[in-house]
């Protein structure tokens, strides 16, 4: 009885979970197809020939994606990096230090999280002109580095380490830095590995930084330049799937290595925050 | 020695923060105020900082009378509506079928999950070739199960928002429901145990155990998605821009709109802030009504 019971549950679910994954099964087919086969009907899950050469027309080329993949790779290593350092260092302010203003301050950033985007685009599109860095890589990489979301997830994890284990150290006259750099870093290696997985995501799925950020075609990262490449291509559907195939590539795999640290990171960054 | 002791341990605090704050007060506070002053100006950015003009509350007063704005509050609205409980229902009802215990629980776990991580613009494409209303796959199988009429989806001033609605839905149910597969884990099996005893059923055990110990999580998933709600703007930009009409248009699609293609900042910072207010006030009205529902 109970057996029936779970077996009936798992087809439903896998049921549920083949219709929620229909979308990207027919992205996949669709990029390997000709352009007549495209809406043929029923679906062709499998195409008679695969058209290898979509990817190649969108790899290799005038308007290459390997162009967009660059910039992407290049700001969101650099945002990861300096998200990791200065949520670290702050999320150790807030959750290991006693001082005033501390909570007051803290307050402040978990209010942040209300502000929509439209709240900040308008002044910081005014001063990057300002500044000068309209147009740069630059422009991504600040706004991508200071979210409260990297110290709400890491502070969450250094409130949880006993006090004994700083405490001791204080003893031999260890002053905050060596405590966080040589016991609470080392300590919190896997909420780092979730930081890290999670802000690569939410940095090379970002669309709205540079939409109005940057303006020159050389200079796009990876979603932007697929959106430029879709404009282009007018109805030339099966590169169009071949490019967003391309797009989403590196996000899948990394959440397929990093699933177990992903979804943690998820659900206390949520939950707990 | 004991103040010395508190003095230095208040230097090493603010020292250990100051570089988020650094980057927080040139990145967000400080925008979010000057956002704050230009909302009540009159300014074009493409005549420089000499244009702007302080023309009061004109601003939040125009916009209750502009009919892209009050249309794409509307829209917001609905979205909202019918975006945050079905998601919230549908992420739940999965949470619990994976909870109850099934096969291949993880790689499930990981379908569901995929639309999450996929980035908003790729599926808006996908999604937008998948509606196509002459030839796309969807209206291709309603074809084939005898609907003459199928709905013509982004092209259909009727449909167009359903259809993104749909789309959101689909690419929220993953996030929510790992959240609420944490929530469900978190309660103590003993409880259910002890309702067995007691002679309980499934269905009553739904309502007295997993609603209540359930709470705290379903009113964080209520906040956040509601949040997000009012924040959708790149499936609109990609999928609609907004049309056909202004039956897509949302807060934020308009905003960017005014500051970004027409270069009017006052009066598209007016509009952030009322958008933010109003985010503001339903978050803070969740909060005082939490106290009625939520048990901790």
């Amino acid at each position: 009885m109970r057996m029936t019971l779970k077996l009936l549950l798992t087809v439903i679910m896998i049921a549920f979970a083949f219709t929620m994954i229909l979308p990207f099964l027919w992205m996949i087919t669709t990029s390997l197809k000709k352009p007549i086969e495209v809406f043929a009907y029923p679906i062709q899950w499998i195409p008679e020939r695969i058209q290898w050469d979509n990817y190649e027309k969108v790899w290799i080329g005038a308007n290459s994606f390997w162009v967009y993949y660059w910039n992407s790779i290049k700001v969101t290593t650099i945002t990861v990096l300096g998200t990791v350092i200065i949520s670290s260092a702050a999320a150790y302010g807030f959750a290991r230090i006693r001082f005033k203003g501390r909570d007051a301050v803290f307050l402040i950033y978990l209010a942040t999280l209300m502000v929509p985007d439209q709240v900040t685009l308008i002044p910081r599109f005014i001063l990057f002109n300002y500044l000068g860095i309209y147009n740069t890589h630059l422009a991504l990489i600040l706004p991508g580095i200071f979210t409260a979301f990297g110290i709400f997830l890491l502070r969450q994890f250094y409130l949880s380490i006993p006090e004994d284990f700083s405490e001791a150290a204080r003893m031999e006259g260890a002053n905050h830095f060596r405590i966080w750099t040589s016991i609470i870093i080392p300590l919190s290696k896997p909420t780092i590995v979730s930081l890290i997985i999670l802000s690569f995501t939410l940095n090379w799925n970002e669309f709205v930084n540079p939409l109005v950020f940057l303006t020159d075609r050389e200079l796009f990262t990876v979603p932007l330049g697929l959106t430029n490449f879709i404009d282009e291509m007018g109805t030339e559907y099966t590169l169009m799937m071949a490019a967003a195939v391309s797009s989403i590539l590196p996000v899948i795999l990394v959440f397929l290595l990093g699933q177990k640290w992903f979804i943690e990171g998820v659900v206390s960054s949520g939950v707990k925050g | 020695m004991r103040l010395r002791h508190h003095q230095t341990e208040t230097l090493s605090g603010w020292l250990f923060i100051l570089p988020s704050l650094l980057g927080f007060f040139i990145l967000i506070i400080g925008p979010i105020l000057f956002s704050l002053v230009i909302s009540f100006t009159n300014w074009n950015f493409l005549e420089g900082m000499k244009g702007i003009q302080f023309i009061g509350f004109d601003n939040f007063i125009k916009m209750w009378g502009d009919r892209w704005f009050t249309d794409s509050m509307k829209n917001n609205l609905v979205y909202a509506l019918i975006t945050v409980p079905a998601t919230m229902i549908i992420s739940l009802l999965t949470a619990i079928g994976l909870n109850r215990g099934v096969f291949f629980k993880s790689g499930i776990r990981l379908m569901i999950f995929m639309p999450y991580i996929s980035s908003i613009v790729a599926i808006s494409i996908v999604w937008g070739v998948l509606y196509n209303p002459s030839q796309g796959p969807i209206n291709a199988f309603l074809y084939s199960i005898g609907i003459s009429d199928p709905p013509r989806w982004l092209a259909s001033t009727d449909w167009a928002l359903p259809a993104i609605i749909i789309m959101s839905i689909w690419a929220a149910i993953g996030y929510n429901m790992v959240i609420y597969l944490a929530g469900l884990q978190s309660i103590p099996r003993t409880l259910y145990e002890a309702a067995k005893i007691d002679g309980a059923g499934a269905f009553r055990s739904f309502q007295h155990i997993t609603v209540p110990m359930l709470s705290p999580t379903t009113f964080f998933v209520l906040v956040t998605n509601i949040i997000y709600s009012f924040q959708v703007f790149a499936a609109i930009f990609i999928m609609t821009q907004g049309g056909p009409g202004t039956s897509t248009s949302v807060v934020t699609y308009y905003i960017y709109q005014v500051g970004f293609s027409f270069y009017d900042m006052g009066y598209a910072s007016a509009m952030a802030w009322i958008l933010f207010l109003i985010i503001f006030l339903i978050t803070v009205i969740q909060w005082r009504g939490q106290k009625k529902w939520v048990n901790y």
